[in-house]
């Protein structure tokens, strides 16, 4: 097997062996990428001069003896929305070409102090809005499974670069599916911690209230590596969870038998995929035969989920890109007033998808309709909180198939938005209600695209999350790989 | 026609914290530009705003002193606009659950105490600072602007009063008690020059007995509190002219002019402008115990208008009660009266010599190298004749330059009056047994050569005679 294959844990154990060097990995995936990149455009940076320093450090502080834990030399990935001090930071904009941060994210400094090694930044789309990374003012990236196909998105770099091995794991971003989504139509493990877990300080927002960072990964159990390596509370950010961060090894292995597992009859039928439904149903029935008992039972709240969504973030974003503005950084036009500056950098440093949700956002906030859209749809936010909390009164956790298709073609779904936005039907929710979800790869459908199957827990109940997610990649076993990983030599 | 004057004010304070509202970066004044900044205050992709509990509480603070409610949940909303120095273009605010809500102050502009309704009490955070290049320094006709993004994120206090004022001088009186009780509370420097205490005022006219109001002109631009008073009496002047010719008053904003003594109309644009309010999604929504709140009541320190009354009551008159409370050295005039001291003798030392040297030497009151105890001796020695007010004078310059206490300063530089009676009155006896001829012509009615012999006595001693009692006791040898 190459080393650009293994998981976290595994190339850990070779590294401690003395098998392999952080140096090695660092080439195995720099392999991998230069064989890959071509087709799929997975990163935007790659840092070389500073990831061999990062790698050689790892590799000299490990041989003095010094373990600073799993991630130790392990090489991964950034999503080009976290800020990093000294390497380019675009967020696939325009307006952000050439931006050099001056400090890292909180959780670039705490894979720093775990011992990673960053390799660059993954492609997105513009300000993480959109379902297909197709979005990007650098170019769309492509489906490692096939690429005429959609790696999804936002976070299509990160996942992308996870399941063809480009990176050994990835940080994405997730404000309505951006981690799952990519990942189940990507064929990986992708994770959205509970609201507050992680820090979003030099996360450059969409959705203040939604966005949350989160890892991508080949394995449930990297995924909870990387999550503890980047949780818990930062002083930096007020929303961060003041309370203890949970343990999500805490029922890890322990199998789904006595579990209650329930069925939303809303975010499993209308609209899925004949292979998708397939794969769903009988990941449900291997954990009914395990002895978990299946609930079928109706969150009526969640279907008006997505049009709550629609409005709620682009309020927020509305606000957030307003910094964009030509004076202080980022692209700037030249105009003869300082309004006709700004309107001049806005207009040409935005896309389309960008703009259109900065308009939407500020007509729901503008006074006469704030209460009809925004209030609206808080109401409908709390609704679906309030629904998840009723549910989780009688199961343990919830399931629903990730996406209701898997990867669709290259610009099938671009010239119609509302098509492009179902895509993030059962992600939705558990962004609107701040609760944790986890996307584990159970099939291949016939066109031999990944099929995702999608883990819900309340909030801080990510032990239960991953105990469930664990379950489900075991019993299920899918080890299939994308043929693009495999075209050594071909390339 | 005769008119009913409606005036409001909303004022911003900018709090003394060491550090900014939603980062760590140092608030002092006079920085290079651009040096006390950082991720969060220059508004850069990923930073988040982190509150300052220090500013929560001083609010909460004011919000008690003005008898308001404080809120027991209160949340921060953003606020949108598009301006060059607000580098998040939203600036972090208060809408409509603010801190502090429905307080009152009362005020006394020289017609009795009258009582003014405070509407709320927020915290926001301060913009930067633009400076115009070229034409007026006005926005419209620049040709670059330099923007300081110091203040920027500097924890600003707004109090916005009802429309209870109804003349220039109350709307003065009004914004004066509210600085004399942030500088009581301590929560400002409240300097007016310095742009950390800053109002605008809201003023309309309407006719006598009218129930609706006229429309409202809001007045920015005033930079002390003789100009808001000013640019108040301009503004009722131009409205009753306007409204006399039966005209309408537009609402709009007007910038004062200090130097052309007027009022300017502004941009209207500024009217139309939807904010956008919405609750801020980076920070949670504050909270106040009971018990909180019960501390910092507890800390709520005596008031301007208590301090008055009690130093009236120990025997100052009014104004010189007002003028000791607006001075800020109460508490040197309390420590002095508890050593002893004379009040109103303390007072006039207060609000005369000491603020006077404070002004020349433009230092600040801390550092005022004195203490309540010795200015009760200095006082002591005044009232007990050992100093006259010229040799008060010196010593005091001793004292503040650092040369000990009264006593020390008057001996060192030889200034004490001549108490002891036997030693002035052989003083006495000498010069008048010396001028027998004046002595006989003031005893024949010219009284004006008793202070010939005043000042023979006064070379005598070496100019430390108490002049007063080297007069009486001439006048009573001379038989004048």
């Amino acid at each position: 097997m190459d080393a650009a294959d293994l998981s976290i844990a595994q190339a850990g154990a070779r590294l401690r062996s003395g098998d392999l060097t952080a140096v090695d990995l660092l080439g195995a995936v720099r392999r991998r990428a230069s064989m890959t990149e071509a087709i799929l455009h997975a990163y935007l940076t790659l840092d070389h001069d500073g990831a061999m320093a990062a790698a050689e450090n790892a590799d000299a502080s490990l041989a003095r003896g010094e373990d600073l834990g799993p991630l130790h030399g392990i090489p991964l990935a950034l999503k080009d929305n976290m800020v990093t001090r000294g390497v380019e930071t675009t967020c696939s904009s325009r307006i952000l070409a050439g931006w050099v941060p001056p400090y890292d994210a909180t959780v670039v400094e705490r894979l720093k102090a775990a011992g990673a090694v960053i390799l660059g930044k993954t492609n997105l789309d513009e300000f993480a809005m959109g379902s297909s990374t197709e979005n990007s003012a650098y170019g769309p990236t492509r489906n490692p499974w096939n690429p005429d196909r959609v790696p999804g998105g936002s976070s299509g770099g990160s996942a992308a670069s996870v399941a063809v091995g480009s990176a050994f794991a990835a940080l994405g971003s997730d404000t309505g599916g951006s981690i799952r989504q990519p990942a189940a139509l990507c064929g990986v493990v992708g994770m959205k911690p509970t609201y507050g877990l992680v820090s979003r300080y030099g996360l450059i927002a969409f959705a203040s209230s939604l966005d949350q960072i989160g890892p991508i990964t080949r394995t449930v159990g990297d995924a909870v590596t990387v999550f503890e390596a980047i949780g818990g509370h930062d002083p930096s950010d007020a929303t961060s969870y003041r309370g203890g961060f949970p343990d999500p090894r805490a029922e890890l292995g322990r199998g789904v038998a006595g579990l209650k597992i329930g069925v939303v009859t809303e975010l499993s039928g209308d609209g899925v995929e004949p292979g998708v439904t397939a794969a769903f149903r009988a990941t449900l029935d291997t954990l009914s035969a395990e002895g978990a008992e299946i609930v079928e039972l109706s969150l009526p709240s969640t279907a008006y989920a997505l049009s709550a969504y629609y409005l709620i973030a682009p309020a927020e974003c509305s606000a957030n890109l307003a910094r964009f503005d030509g004076v202080r950084y980022g692209l700037r036009l030249p105009g003869d007033s300082v309004e006709q500056m700004m309107s001049a950098s806005r207009r040409d440093g935005f896309g389309p998808e960008v703009t259109r949700r900065i308009l939407l956002g500020t007509y729901a906030l503008s006074a006469g309709y704030y209460d009809a859209f925004y209030g609206q749809a808080q109401k409908v936010r709390t609704l679906v909180i309030e629904d998840f909390k009723r549910a989780y009164g009688t199961v343990d956790v919830l399931v629903t198939p990730t996406t209701p298709t898997t990867a669709f073609r290259v610009g099938e779904k671009t010239a119609d938005p509302l098509s492009m936005y179902l895509s993030d039907i059962f992600t939705i929710p558990s962004n609107l209600s701040g609760d944790p979800a986890i996307s584990v790869p159970v099939a291949l459908d016939e066109a031999g695209l990944p099929v995702g199957f999608q883990v819900l827990a309340p909030a801080l109940g990510e032990a239960v999350m991953f105990r469930v997610a664990e379950a489900v990649e075991r019993l299920v076993g899918f080890d299939a790989r994308p043929a693009l990983a495999d075209s050594e030599g071909a390339a | 026609m005769t008119y009913e004057v409606v005036i409001g004010i909303e004022t911003h304070v900018e709090l003394l914290t060491r550090s900014k509202m939603f980062c760590g970066c140092p608030t002092e004044f006079g920085s290079e530009p651009n040096t006390n900044v950082c991720p969060v205050c220059l508004g850069l992709p990923g930073a988040l705003p982190v509150p300052n509990e220090r500013a929560i509480e001083w609010t909460m603070s004011l919000g008690l002193a003005l008898d308001c409610a404080i809120a027991g949940h209160s949340i921060f909303h953003r606020k949108n606009y598009f301006y060059a120095d607000l580098p998040k273009n939203y600036q972090i605010s208060q809408f409509d659950l603010p801190l502090c809500v429905g307080g009152h102050l009362d005020i006394d502009a020289g017609a009795g105490v009258r009582r003014v309704g405070i509407t709320r009490v927020h915290l926001e955070e301060d913009t930067g600072k633009s400076t115009h290049l070229g034409g007026s320094g006005r926005i419209h006709d620049a040709r670059g602007a330099l923007i300081d993004f110091n203040r920027s994120g500097i924890p600003l206090m707004e109090v916005v009063s009802e429309p209870d004022m109804h003349t220039p001088e109350e709307a003065r009186a009004y914004a004066q008690e509210l600085r004399a009780i942030v500088l009581a509370l301590g929560v400002s420097d409240a300097r007016l020059e310095e742009g950390s205490f800053r109002f605008d005022a809201n003023i309309s006219l309407r006719p006598v007995g009218a129930a609706t109001l006229g429309s409202k002109v809001e007045v920015k631009n005033m930079n002390s509190l003789r100009s808001l008073q000013r640019a108040l009496a301009f503004e009722i002047d131009r409205q009753t002219l306007v409204l006399d010719r039966g005209d309408r008053i537009p609402q709009e904003t007007r910038h004062w002019d200090e130097a052309a003594g007027r009022t300017e109309s502004g941009r209207s644009k500024e009217e139309s402008s939807d904010y956008r309010y919405f609750a801020e999604p980076d920070l949670v929504p504050l909270s106040v115990g009971p018990e909180k709140l019960a501390l910092l009541q507890a800390a709520v320190p005596e008031l301007p208008a208590a301090r008055r009354a009690r130093y009236v009551v120990s025997g100052l008159d009014e104004a010189a009660a007002r003028t000791l409370v607006v001075s800020g050295l109460t508490g040197l005039f309390d420590e002095a009266v508890i050593a002893g001291a004379d009040p109103r003798l303390a007072a006039n030392w207060l609000t005369g010599e000491i603020t006077a040297h404070l002004n020349r030497a433009g230092v600040d009151q801390a550092a005022l190298p004195l203490d309540g105890g010795q200015l009760a001796e200095l006082v002591a020695m005044i009232e007990g004749g050992e100093l006259s007010a010229t040799a008060a004078k010196d010593v005091l310059a001793g004292v503040l330059g650092g040369e000990g206490s009264p006593r020390t300063v008057a001996e060192a530089r030889d200034l004490l009056q001549i108490t002891d009676t036997g030693a002035l009155e052989s003083a006495v006896d000498e010069v008048i047994a010396a001028h027998p001829d004046e002595v006989a012509r003031i005893r024949g009615g010219e009284a004006r050569l008793v202070g010939f012999l005043v000042g023979r006595v006064m070379k005598a001693t070496g100019g430390k005679a108490d002049p007063t009692a080297v007069d009486g006791m001439i006048r009573e040898r001379a038989g004048a």
